[in-house]
């Protein structure tokens, strides 16, 4: 096995540098599914609301996540809006950026799927009570559709996850960038090093996601 | 905006089109091929393919397309695999997205009822009459939804190929941009042909699963 790359995995620090780019891209997807699942139970309620207008955009916006590759959203972000603007976005802040825009619309529509799931006499129960809209929401609805999202929304990790290794498009030094630098720095020594590194950045992501992924399926079927 | 240089780059994207419509459409039905293929092996519980299935679908749908496609390229002719960038594409493409599709067709093919396949078989026909004439169209139209859902998502996905150097939509937006500079030019051109791409397969899919719904449950 010399031949295929697995000396040059252990040589030095460079097994902690793909770590540590694995770490890269489980970050910036952590940061983008909180900001996508807070920002898309906000939406998810606006959707199921009875304001035509702000409907009518969110299907717009849904749409356009839906057909826009997120590469393409990432380069528009990271080499387009600092052209026009004029601003100065790190790579790390557009890849959040755009990750939150897509995460938010898939989370705004799970969200309304799962609360157009509950049946209408709660809602009608909750307010012959005399509660609010916002205790109803809160106390009643909320509760119930967590349950049904809570998989839905790991699922969407995993997802982003498995996304932020286009990061490495805009320059952002993830594990896929780091396993490429590690294998040009040691192209005389062992040549062959592709092989044993490209290998091991598909099974560190398979060991991220994988587990996650059933702990979803876990859950979905557990709460069904 | 520079509409000169907009009229001088679009046969440059047009060729990309063509380029990404043509390794997605041999894409797509690999992946069709494929969840077929699978779905159907899941679903007749076939004693040692099963596993391996199940291991082809869980290592795809959790691994990157991008690290895939590096695998593919550039790690397999280390050990004597070579390809062209094309077949890389397409294979990489239909791997991935089949095992969604098995996913999405398994699925269908659960949700009908044991009792279909009860009284096909009281009926007398045979186990494969009862899959192909009863239980499989069902499921077709029952995955339809989530089929449509894969091929948008596939064709979105094949944005990755310019990294194994195929000159797609992608290529040739960053080869402009690198070459002349005119980033808003190129990147809006990139946005408008995606739009060209994905919209009408969008609103088909949509039409085609309003005729589905219509064909199961009546007007």
């Amino acid at each position: 096995m010399r031949s295929l790359g697995l000396d040059v995995l252990f040589k030095g620090k460079n097994f902690l540098r793909l770590l540590g780019g694995l770490w890269v891209a489980v970050r910036i997807s952590l940061i983008s599914v909180v900001i996508s699942i807070a920002l898309g139970l906000v939406m998810g309620m606006l959707m199921t609301g009875k304001n035509r207008v702000l409907k009518a955009v969110f299907r717009v916006y849904l749409e356009i996540v839906r057909i826009m590759p997120q590469m393409v959203l990432l380069f528009v972000v990271y080499f387009g809006t600092t052209r026009v603007f004029g601003w100065d976005l790190s790579p790390e802040a557009s890849a959040i950026a755009v990750f939150s825009f897509w995460g938010t619309a898939e989370m705004g529509d799970l969200v309304r799927g799962a609360l157009i799931g509950i049946p209408r006499i709660q809602y009608e129960s909750a307010e012959a009570l005399g509660m609010t809209t916002a205790q109803v929401y809160l106390q009643v609805i909320l509760p119930q559709a967590v349950r049904r999202l809570i998989p839905l929304s790991i699922n969407l990790i995993t997802r982003m996850i498995k996304t932020t290794s286009l990061v490495m498009m805009i320059g952002m030094v993830e594990v896929l960038k780091v396993a490429q630098q590690i294998i040009e720095a040691n192209r005389k020594a062992s040549p062959n090093a592709a092989f044993g590194l490209f290998a091991v950045v598909l099974l560190m992501y398979f060991a991220i996601c994988w587990p996650i992924s059933r702990l979803a399926s876990y859950l979905e079927k557990r709460w069904a | 905006m520079d509409f000169e240089a907009i009229r001088s780059y679009l046969p440059l994207y047009w060729d990309a089109l063509g380029l990404t419509v043509r390794i997605g459409w041999q894409g797509v039905a690999l992946a069709l091929a494929l969840g077929v293929l699978c779905a159907v092996t899941l679903h007749l519980r076939l004693p040692v393919l099963r596993r391996l299935v199940a291991g082809y679908i869980e290592l795809f749908r959790n691994t990157p397309l991008l690290v895939q496609l590096f695998f593919l390229y550039f790690a397999l002719p280390k050990i004597g695999l070579r390809m062209s960038p094309a077949v890389c594409g397409v294979l990489g493409l239909g791997l991935l997205c089949g095992a969604y599709m098995a996913e999405t067709i398994r699925s269908g093919l659960e949700s009908i009822p044991p009792i279909q396949t009860e009284s096909a078989q009281s009926l007398g026909m045979t186990r494969m009459q009862v899959f192909c004439h009863v239980i499989l169209p069902q499921a077709v139209s029952r995955s339809v939804p989530g089929l449509v859902a894969n091929v948008i998502f596939l064709l979105k996905e094949t944005s990755v190929f310019s990294t194994v150097s195929l000159m797609d939509l992608m290529f040739t937006a960053k080869d402009l941009i690198g070459m002349y500079a005119k980033t808003m030019e190129c990147l809006t051109l990139l946005v408008v042909f995606y739009l060209i791409m994905l919209l009408p397969v969008s609103v088909l899919g949509s039409l085609l699963e309003r005729r589905l719904r219509h064909a199961e449950f009546g007007p």
